[in-house]
């Protein structure tokens, strides 16, 4: 007699968005492993069209509530590239300062709140609140710390409005930001008490050989602007972003897909590391060694690692951009903008990995056309081939029910995916 | 995550229930239930005033019973306006929570095209997507019961609201623009800095959020009560800024729709 054993998760938890995991076994063999996207679309890129220049960073901001710095970032970049315009070093700094927070407010609350429950055997961090107060604790001091800078860097930790383009509307306090310094300096413990705590998470060994993408190559660890590279060894330009990304539409998501020189690629903390991996801080490089984790890494939940490693990386670096920044009197904070007609594409590395913004522009600075690739839109075929892979295995060695639906969900949230984000 | 010991809390020597609380999210960014996660120094206290029973970016774990349920986000396909239904029948109490819930939001910026295909064709071409001509508030499909404005919700004021609900206090919104709150806190006025501010008609509550960072307000917690526009017009002619600058803030976040709307028909008026 045959079996057949069904998994349907409809809108699963812990993750940003709405997907659902189908999943359907006949006698030990997988049928068919789906992850869908059922997210409902918003439609940025027509609302913006018909907009002004303006507009573009603080409408485009608000397509997710998690990277909102790096999607206004990327939208300034967008403008600022079309009008010829070059922010200056402190402007660069500030911005990246900015960045790095939220890089790591969003790697923490992932790494914590989204998938730490699951190594705990727990359905949220909540639990843990009575069981393990020491670690819920330092998972709020740490994103307490990074939301702060950035409330004082962008104004707000979500949707900022400090950050324009030509610059900022205002400066930061400098007396401030003499103590992030040591706060910063007070995080580096916990970031490595963090560590201590990942080692004891088992991290499911499983690989599956893929194409990473990111930005790269410029002898410093990439996150705003620069060329466009992959682990097969593709090279691109920043305004050539659509050789990179290739989307198309697929019926199982209303999120669209990417393809590069396989059938998916993959984009994030992991896909930043195997390609920039000798460009990482050397205390978090050490970190990423300790962990076994070196380039070319094909392990999905060992994005989870290199999240990790990335906090280390971004507070050393943080902690340098605030000596530099306190270090001369302030600079004129916002340059006067004078809108040309063209073409500008902003690529800026997002926690869950590279995101692009285009806009033309008409000769009064309103925008005709507008593209936004999004870092999790990238990754859902990625998602796809490895839950098929990864069930595959699973069903052959016949495992529960209930192990399989841990593990698939485990898979997905490793990818940390922001899917309204990838929907917009 | 309930113990006896958290059931009888008392406030006052009075005995406190704690609200069974879910929160839902149609059509956005997630950000003003992120808001909640970000408010790291009260977290701790907010989770020990309601019990969190449904909250699915956060937790596995869900209730269909529950007592306040906050939704985020605008409706615009079928099966939100289906799943909103469902959310009204449970709770006693439904707060539109965050701009997009109480006005449309950032969403409702594809309705001012009035041209549902045009906007699919632009993000899908040819691909059939299923999804409402229109982004519209929690309002235009059930009764709302409590609405928290802004984009993103302001924590603190998300705070008080649940402890006065936990409390049994009155809820209370500022009548007053957000033009008063600026004044109080001593910023130099964004109009004499070159910067256009919806603050003399934007309802208050934010303590002038933007404003104190030097940006203009573009309105994201909809009219204050008894709100001039016309007035605001003026102000806005007068510091040399274009109706399509004045209407790029009014439109932004759907809750002046009314008043965009009689804009453009008075410019109709005047052309025709």
């Amino acid at each position: 007699m045959k079996t057949t054993r069904t998994i349907t998760i409809n809108r699963m938890s812990r993750v940003e968005g709405h997907g659902n995991i189908k999943i359907r076994i006949q006698d030990g063999k997988l049928e068919e492993a789906r992850w869908e996207v059922v997210e409902t679309p918003r439609f940025f890129e027509a609302m913006l069209v018909g907009k002004r220049w303006e507009n573009a960073p603080w409408i485009s901001g608000r397509i997710c509530g998690i990277c909102s710095i790096g999607h206004t970032l990327a939208s300034i970049r967008a403008v600022e590239n079309c009008f010829g315009i070059v922010p200056t070093p402190q402007t660069e700094k500030l911005r990246l300062l900015l960045k790095h927070m939220e890089t790591l407010q969003s790697h923490i609350l992932h790494l914590y709140f989204l998938a730490a429950p699951d190594f705990f055997g727990v359905g949220s961090v909540f639990p843990l609140i009575h069981s393990h107060p020491d670690v819920v604790q330092r998972a709020a001091r740490i994103k307490q710390l990074a939301n702060d800078l950035c409330d004082s860097v962008g104004g707000r930790r979500m949707h900022p409005m400090r950050t324009v383009v030509g610059g900022f509307t205002m400066l930061p306090d400098l007396a401030g930001l003499e103590q992030f310094n040591l706060r910063l300096k007070a995080v580096t413990d916990d970031l490595l008490q963090t560590a201590e705590l990942f080692r004891t998470f088992v991290i499911p060994d499983f690989s599956r050989e893929t194409e990473f993408v990111s930005l790269g190559g410029g002898g410093e660890y990439p996150f705003i602007g620069g060329d466009l590279v992959s682990t097969d060894g593709v090279r691109n330009k920043e305004y050539e972003y659509e050789a990179m990304t290739n989307e198309y539409l697929v019926s199982q998501s209303t999120s669209k897909w990417s393809r590069l020189s396989r059938h998916s690629f993959a984009v994030g903390a992991l896909a930043r590391l195997n390609n920039n991996f000798n460009c990482l801080h050397p205390r978090a490089r050490e970190l990423a060694i300790s962990f076994g984790l070196k380039p070319v890494n094909h392990n999905p939940f060992m994005n989870i690692i290199a999240q990790l490693v990335e906090c280390v990386h971004v507070v050393m670096e943080s902690s340098g951009l605030i000596d530099e920044l306190t270090g001369s009197p302030w600079q004129e904070p916002r340059q006067a903008v004078i809108p040309r007609s063209g073409h500008g594409v902003g690529a800026v590395e997002v926690p869950r990995g590279i995101l692009y913004h285009a806009f033309d522009f008409d000769g009064d600075g309103r925008i005709t056309r507008c593209d936004c690739v999004i870092p999790t839109s990238q990754n859902h075929a990625n998602i796809q081939y490895d839950l098929q892979a990864l069930v595959g295995h699973y069903a052959a060695t016949g495992a529960p029910d209930r192990e399989i639906e841990l593990i698939a969900q485990m898979l997905v949230r490793a990818y940390d995916p922001c899917i309204s984000c990838s929907v917009h | 995550m309930e113990t006896p010991r958290d059931r009888t809390r008392t406030y006052l020597g009075v005995p406190l229930t704690r609200p069974r609380v879910a929160f839902f999210e149609l059509s956005s960014c997630e950000g003003c239930q992120l808001q909640i996660m970000n408010n790291e120094d009260s977290l701790l206290d907010f989770l020990a005033l309601v019990e969190v029973v449904n909250f699915r970016e956060a937790m596995t774990e869900k209730s269909d019973r529950y007592d306040i349920a906050f939704v985020e986000g605008s409706v615009t396909r079928a099966d939100e306006a289906e799943r909103l239904a469902i959310i009204r029948k449970r709770a006693s109490v439904v707060v539109a929570f965050g701009s997009c819930a109480c006005f449309g939001g950032v969403n409702q910026l594809k309705n001012r095209f009035n041209d549902a295909g045009w906007v699919k064709e632009q993000v899908y071409g040819n691909h059939p997507i299923e999804t409402s001509d229109t982004a519209r508030p929690l309002e235009a499909f059930i009764k709302v019961d409590l609405r928290i404005y802004g984009c993103p919700v302001k924590k603190e004021e998300v705070e008080q609201i649940v402890m006065n609900i936990a409390l049994g206090k009155a809820i209370t919104q500022p009548k007053y623009p957000v033009c008063m709150e600026c004044k109080a806190n001593e910023n130099v006025c964004l109009f004499d800095l070159g910067e256009p501010c919806l603050g003399p008609i934007t309802r208050g509550g934010c303590d002038s959020w933007c404003p104190n960072n030097r940006c203009g307000c573009w309105g994201c917690r909809g009219p204050a009560d008894d709100a001039n526009v016309t007035q605001m017009k003026e102000i806005m002619k007068k510091y040399g800024f274009s109706e399509e600058t004045m209407l790029d803030r009014l439109e932004c976040f759907g809750g002046f729709a009314q008043y965009v709307e009689q804009i453009r028909d008075g410019k109709d008026k005047e052309t025709a």
